[in-house]
């Protein structure tokens, strides 16, 4: 209990309401010289609309206190008024720098409620996508980072890698976000003529890619100054706040759900978990820069070991029948029209699943009564937990950390508010 | 094997509801179910704290995912005899990190009466989740220190996620700017 009593004594949070930050904005108190100022929602380093209110002595961040919302729209209450197969163009728009890993949760939380086995290709080519996935969520961690902590020249370079790898996405799957590709049942379509060869160039250019950002931010000087000690939190806080994927990781606890909880194919490919041992705003940066090396080694093995067979299950009353059966077949087209305006009904029950997102455990609760629609479709996002650890981290850390802090927890407001 | 019901074999998904008596055993003191493979604790409210500081003593040391859950006027649902299905569920799923091994915790909550004590002074990580299920469910959660909305804007009236929050209906409430 000794880590809890340590949180609570600490008062790195700011309670109090909205209105009240409001009136006592920039009123520097005269007795002890604390003033609550406002950062953001349209900071350019709080990725886009979250807004800390902050407690300042001087250019010391005392207490803080994330407020968000501003993207909220209802997203759980849209999942429940579309079809489980219309659900991953919902859930796919939450956590918009890695849709695919929405997608896959709540698919496998469909596939589980309905009992069904999806076919050997169909995991690997989630697994092979979702890899790639963690690969351009990472670059762009790098390059917002980078930008953040005044490294300019690195926004450039991590959004020009992550296009590499989107241009790939949208060679399969048709959309550069927002994929939708991921369905119960198994994948929309297989992957096209030739991929090899398109994820083969990707392995190729990132080795040396991600040298040069070794040279540019890991062994420089300024860098290691700017996140060295910052932010730094201990494995008890991170797991007494709920804090999963990097953010745990740094602290040098080694919980990876690929590993830990395997679900699709992870236990039958080779890789390492990063783990950091101070459980600072550098242990963070180094950790997802080298998980994008270890995806690199997932998506390697996805190359050579990716089965032949058909890649959703045949199930006709979950997946729609080929084109060309419709023509030849009544019953295909009976299956076809169905699935497309009333949906396939899913048994009552409830299921929890989870998968490991770039950013932490990513959950999904569903509910289903019996219909073709949820009755609750939840989902856990990693980044509206880890939130919680800013105000620990940024507590008696100067303004200008404040920063390198928000950015090292590399929080989708779109996951966040939902 | 495939369980998908199509549209013409409704019957068989309406028995599968109906209250399974096999169900009748008990964790920690509180029935516990089975639900596609994972195990679920359904306290009654009065015993909901208790379970709770049972299950952080037990090894569980993370609260992964909090949420409620509105079942409205279904209330025939699977649930483990003894249990009385109420219009709310607050629904929390723990996680062991050491043991890797999960637990799923369902609390009935009566419609005119959505109170449970808060576990963010167990698990300071609920804290957040439960500003969540306040905003979209209107729960009250005793003790806790910080409740205020979360998602969505100060003075919002009702609970989006309760069902008879109906979508598109209801106008978008702006708040005043004072001076303009």
């Amino acid at each position: 209990m000794s880590t809890l009593e340590h949180l609570r004594n600490r008062e790195a949070i700011l309670r109090i309401s909205e209105s009240e930050a409001e009136n006592r904005a920039e009123v520097i108190d005269p007795d002890d010289e604390r003033m609550i100022i406002n950062m953001g929602p349209q900071h350019p380093s709080t990725h886009g609309v979250l807004r800390v209110t902050m407690e300042l002595q001087g250019e010391t961040v005392l207490r803080s206190k994330p407020i968000i919302g501003y993207l909220h729209t209802g997203m759980e209450k849209t999942a429940e008024d579309l079809t489980f197969l219309q659900g991953p163009t919902n859930v796919t728009r939450m956590d918009y720098a890695a849709p695919l890993f929405t997608e896959l949760v709540y698919s496998l939380a469909v596939e589980q409620l309905l009992d069904i086995e999806i076919p050997e290709r169909a995991t690997w080519i989630r697994m092979l996508m979702c890899e790639l996935n963690r690969m351009s969520s990472h670059l762009l961690f790098l390059a917002t980072n980078g930008m953040d902590l005044g490294s300019v020249g690195m926004m450039i370079y991590g959004w020009r890698e992550r296009e590499e790898v989107l241009r790939f996405f949208e060679k399969v799957t048709g959309l550069r976000m927002n994929h939708n590709y991921i369905r119960p049942g198994g994948v929309a379509a297989d992957l096209p003529d030739n991929w090899q060869s398109d994820v083969r160039e990707i392995l190729d250019i990132l080795p040396d890619r991600l040298e040069q950002f070794d040279v540019l931010m890991t062994g420089q000087p300024i860098w290691r100054d700017r996140t060295q000690g910052v932010g730094v939190i201990t494995a008890e806080e991170a797991i007494a706040l709920g804090a999963t994927g990097p953010i745990l990781r740094s602290t040098g606890y080694a919980w990876d759900t690929r590993r830990t909880m395997p679900y699709l194919a992870y236990d039958k490919v080779d890789f390492d978990i990063v783990v950091g041992s101070y459980g600072d705003t550098f242990d963070r940066y180094a950790i997802r820069l080298n998980e994008i090396r270890e995806s690199m080694k997932i998506v390697e093995q996805c190359l050579d070991m990716m089965p032949k067979g058909p890649y959703r299950v045949e199930d006709r009353k979950v997946t729609p029948p080929p084109r060309a059966r419709i023509d030849e077949s009544m019953e295909a087209l009976i299956h076809h029209f169905k699935i497309f305006t009333e949906g396939y009904k899913v048994p009552a029950g409830e299921v929890y699943t989870s998968v490991e997102s770039p950013r932490g455990e990513l959950g999904c609760y569903l509910v289903s009564d019996g219909g073709s629609k949820p009755q609750r479709m939840h989902i856990r996002a990693p980044s509206f937990v880890n939130l919680q650890t800013l105000p620990h981290m940024m507590h008696g850390g100067l303004l200008a950390d404040a920063v390198a802090v928000i950015s090292s927890i590399d929080p989708i407001m779109g996951e966040v508010d939902r | 094997m495939s369980r998908v019901q199509t549209s013409e074999g409704t019957a068989e998904g309406n028995s599968d509801t109906a209250p399974d008596n096999a169900h009748t055993d008990t964790a920690y003191d509180v029935s516990v179910s089975n639900s596609n493979g994972q195990i679920v604790l359904h306290p009654e409210i009065l015993l909901y704290e208790s379970l709770i500081k049972n299950l952080a003593a037990d090894g569980y040391q993370m609260c992964v995912d909090l949420c409620g859950v509105d079942y409205y006027k279904n209330l025939t649902r699977k649930l483990p005899n003894g249990v009385k299905a109420e219009r709310f569920e607050l629904v929390i799923n723990f996680l062991d990190l050491l043991g890797k091994r999960r637990i799923r915790v369902r609390v009935q909550l009566p419609e005119d009466d959505p109170k449970v004590p808060s576990i963010s002074m167990i698990y300071p990580g609920a804290e957040a989740m439960e500003r969540e299920a306040s905003d979209m469910f209107g729960f009250v959660f005793e003790g806790h220190p910080d409740p205020t909305p979360i998602l969505l804007p100060e003075g919002w009236v009702g609970h989006p996620l309760r069902k008879d929050f109906s979508m598109g209906r209801i106008p978008v409430q702006f708040k005043a700017v004072e001076g303009r």
